[in-house]
C-alpha cells in the first residue's frame, strides 16, 4: 500500500460524526429532522429542523367559514384530534356567545378524556417500544382501537374525527356508544394496571429513563413547556383547572406532578393522567345518566344560527333548511372580536387566537401548538447524552409532526 | 390584593405613562399597545415586577393590517402569570419597509421558534434573535405568505388540467 489515499477534507481533523436523525427515520415517529454531532455515541450538539409537513393551516383558515375549520384542527395533534375539535368549537362558542347545555359539556368531557387516554397510551407504549419493551404497546393498542370504535359510533370516523359541531354534537350518542364506553371503563383499568406493573419498577426501563432528558422547572417554563411535560418537571399548571372550560369545574380530579422532568417522570405523569381521565369519564358518564326525560335527549345548544341542523330536519323542516343553507354557504357573519381561548390538549395548552372583523371567516387565526413550542428544548435535553437516549427523549416528549408544523 | 386587570393597568401606567395606549378588555383579557421601541422594556418590567410576575410567554405571533398605513404589522404577545392565573395581551405595531422589533429571546427561550415563525410568515425582523431564518417554509422563498397581499388561489379557476389533480 504505497499509494497515498486522499481523504476528503476534514475527515482526519474532524473527530466527530454528523448524523441525520430523520426526517424519515423510524425512531423519530414523525417527519422532523435532527442533525446530531456525535463523539462516538455521545451527542455534542443537536440542531432541529421542522417544517416538512407544513400545510398552511392559518392561511387556509382565513378563507373558510368557522365550521370548515374543524377538519383542519383534526390534523394538528392527530393522536387526540377530538380535543383539538372541541377546543375549536369552544373558541367559536365563546366568540359567538353560545351557551351549552350541561349534558353536552359532559359528553364532551367523555370524548376529550378518551382522546387524552388514547394520546397518552400511544406515547407511553412507544416509550416502551423505544426502550426495547414491545409487549406493553401490543396490549394497550387494543384499547386505542376500542376508543376509536367509540369515536366511530359518535361521529363516523376514527383518526381525523371532525367530531361535534359548533354548539354541540352532530347527533346524540347511540346506545352502542355507551355500551362500548362501559366496556372500555370495565376492561381498561386492568390492562393499564398490568402495563404499569410491566414498566414502573422494571429495572431495565428505569435505568434507561431515569435522569434522561431531564429539565428543571425554571427551564421548562422558560421554554414554554405545558401539559404533561411541564407537570413532570414539577409545575402543576393545567388549563382544565386554571381556566375551566366545558364544566370541568363540576368534576373532581387531581393533577399529577413529577419532580425531575426526566423521561421516567414524564412516563409516570402520563400514566397517572390516564387514571385521572378514567375517573373523569366515570364521573361525567354518571352525570350524563342523571338526566331524565327530554333533558336526556339534549345533544346541542339551542342556537339555530350557528348550529348545523340534523340532516333529517333539513329535509323536512323549513327553518332547518334555511339555516343549513345559510351556514353551509357561509352567509352567517360572525361577530367582530378578538379572542384567545385554550384547552388542555394531549401535549399541553392548545390555544386558538382568533381575530374576526365580522366577515364569514376569521381575519386571522393562530394555533398555539404546544409541541412546536417545547420542541426547541430538544437540543438542550439531549446534549451530552447518548444517541439512544435522544430517541427515548423524543418519544417521551410526545412530538407529533402534525402539531409541529401546522 | 388579588391581581386584576385594573391593578395591572395602573401599575403599567405608573411606570410607562401614556405611551401605552389602546386599553381594551375583549373577552376579559387586558389588551394594550406599546410603541415598538420599548417592547423589551415592557416585557422585562412585566417579568421582573414582583406584583405583576408575568413569567410565561404563552404565544407570540403577528397580524397584518394592510389598511393601517405606517403600522401594517402587529406583533402580539400573550403573557400568563401562572401564580395569580391572569393573562394579558399586548401588541406592538411596525411598518413594513423597516419591520424591526426587538427580540424577546433573551428573556424567553420559547420566543426563539415563535419569532422565527413570525418572521417566516410576516417578515418581522426581530433584532437580536440568534438565528432568524425561515422555519416552516422553504429557505428559498422570497416573500412572506401570511401577508394579506397574497390571497389564496381562486377556487373557481378553470385553467388547470384537472386530470393532474384527480378531478
Amino acid at each position: 500500500m504505497s499509494e497515498h489515499i486522499l481523504l476528503p477534507e476534514g475527515s482526519i481533523e474532524k473527530q466527530t460524526t454528523t448524523l441525520n436523525l430523520g426526517p424519515t427515520h423510524p425512531a423519530t415517529h414523525g417527519v422532523f429532522q435532527n442533525i446530531l454531532e456525535l463523539d462516538g455515541e455521545r451527542i455534542l450538539k443537536a440542531t432541529s429542523t421542522v417544517g416538512y409537513i407544513h400545510r398552511a393551516f392559518e392561511k387556509l383558515a382565513e378563507r373558510r367559514p368557522l365550521y370548515q375549520i374543524t377538519p383542519i384542527t383534526d390534523r394538528l395533534n392527530y393522536c387526540s384530534s377530538p380535543i383539538n375539535n372541541m377546543g375549536w368549537h369552544i373558541t367559536c362558542e365563546k366568540l359567538l356567545g353560545v351557551d351549552l347545555p350541561k349534558r353536552v359539556d359532559y359528553l364532551r368531557i367523555i370524548i376529550m378524556e378518551l382522546a387524552r387516554i388514547s394520546d397518552h397510551l400511544i406515547c407511553n407504549s412507544i416509550v416502551g417500544v423505544d426502550s426495547g419493551a414491545y409487549s406493553g404497546f401490543l396490549y394497550l393498542m387494543q384499547f386505542r382501537e376500542l376508543i376509536y370504535e367509540i369515536y366511530e359510533e359518535v361521529c363516523g370516523s376514527r383518526l381525523t374525527t371532525n367530531i361535534g359541531r359548533i354548539g354541540g354534537f352532530e347527533r346524540n350518542f347511540t346506545n352502542t356508544a355507551f355500551v362500548k364506553l362501559e366496556k372500555f371503563l370495565a376492561t381498561y383499568p386492568k390492562q393499564l394496571k398490568e402495563f404499569e406493573t410491566l414498566f414502573n419498577r422494571n429495572r431495565i426501563f428505569m435505568e434507561r429513563t431515569i435522569g434522561v432528558g431531564a429539565i428543571s422547572a425554571e427551564r421548562a417554563l422558560n421554554y414554554g413547556f405545558t401539559g404533561p411535560n411541564l407537570r413532570a418537571a414539577g409545575v402543576d399548571y393545567d388549563v382544565r383547572v386554571h381556566t375551566p372550560y366545558s364544566s370541568y369545574q363540576d368534576l373532581e380530579f387531581t393533577i399529577p406532578v413529577g419532580k425531575t422532568g426526566d423521561c421516567y417522570d414524564r412516563f409516570l405523569v402520563r400514566n397517572q393522567e390516564m387514571w385521572q381521565s378514567l375517573s373523569l369519564i366515570e364521573q361525567a358518564y354518571k352525570k350524563v345518566q342523571e338526566f331524565k326525560g327530554a333533558e336526556s335527549e339534549v345533544f346541542h345548544a339551542d342556537s339555530p344560527a350557528y348550529y348545523l341542523p340534523e340532516k333529517k330536519d333539513v329535509y323536512t323542516k323549513m327553518e332547518a333548511l334555511i339555516y343549513h343553507f345559510k351556514i353551509v354557504m357561509g352567509e352567517t357573519d360572525i361577530p367582530a372580536g378578538e379572542l384567545y381561548s385554550s384547552v388542555e390538549g394531549g401535549n399541553g395548552e392548545l390555544g386558538f387566537y382568533l381575530i374576526s372583523d365580522g366577515g364569514r371567516s376569521p381575519y386571522r387565526l393562530h394555533f398555539r401548538r404546544p409541541c412546536f413550542i417545547y420542541y426547541q428544548a430538544f437540543p438542550e435535553l439531549v446534549q451530552g447524552g447518548m444517541l439512544s437516549d435522544a430517541v427515548i427523549t423524543m418519544s417521551s416528549l410526545n412530538l407529533i409532526a402534525g402539531e409541529l408544523d401546522a | 390584593m388579588p391581581l386584576n386587570n385594573d391593578t395591572i393597568q395602573q401599575t403599567l401606567i405608573q411606570k410607562f405613562g401614556d405611551v401605552l395606549t389602546d386599553w381594551q378588555e375583549p373577552y376579559g383579557m387586558l389588551t394594550f399597545t406599546a410603541p415598538k421601541e420599548i417592547n423589551l422594556k415592557v416585557l422585562q418590567f412585566l417579568y421582573d415586577e414582583p406584583t405583576l410576575n408575568f413569567r410565561f410567554l404563552t404565544d407570540l405571533q403577528a397580524v397584518h393590517y394592510p389598511a393601517n398605513k405606517g403600522q401594517e404589522l402587529a406583533v402580539v404577545y400573550h403573557l400568563h402569570n401562572l401564580v395569580d392565573n391572569v393573562r394579558i395581551r399586548f401588541k406592538v405595531f411596525t411598518d413594513i419597509p423597516k419591520p424591526d422589533v426587538f427580540s424577546a429571546t433573551a428573556l424567553y427561550q420559547s420566543a426563539n421558534f415563535m419569532e422565527r415563525e413570525t418572521y417566516d410568515f410576516f417578515g418581522v425582523n426581530f433584532t437580536g434573535h440568534p438565528n432568524l431564518i425561515r422555519i416552516l417554509n422553504v429557505d428559498e422563498m422570497d416573500y412572506f405568505p401570511m401577508r394579506k397581499e397574497f390571497p389564496l388561489e381562486d377556487q373557481t379557476r378553470v385553467d388547470k388540467d384537472d386530470e393532474m389533480f384527480g378531478r
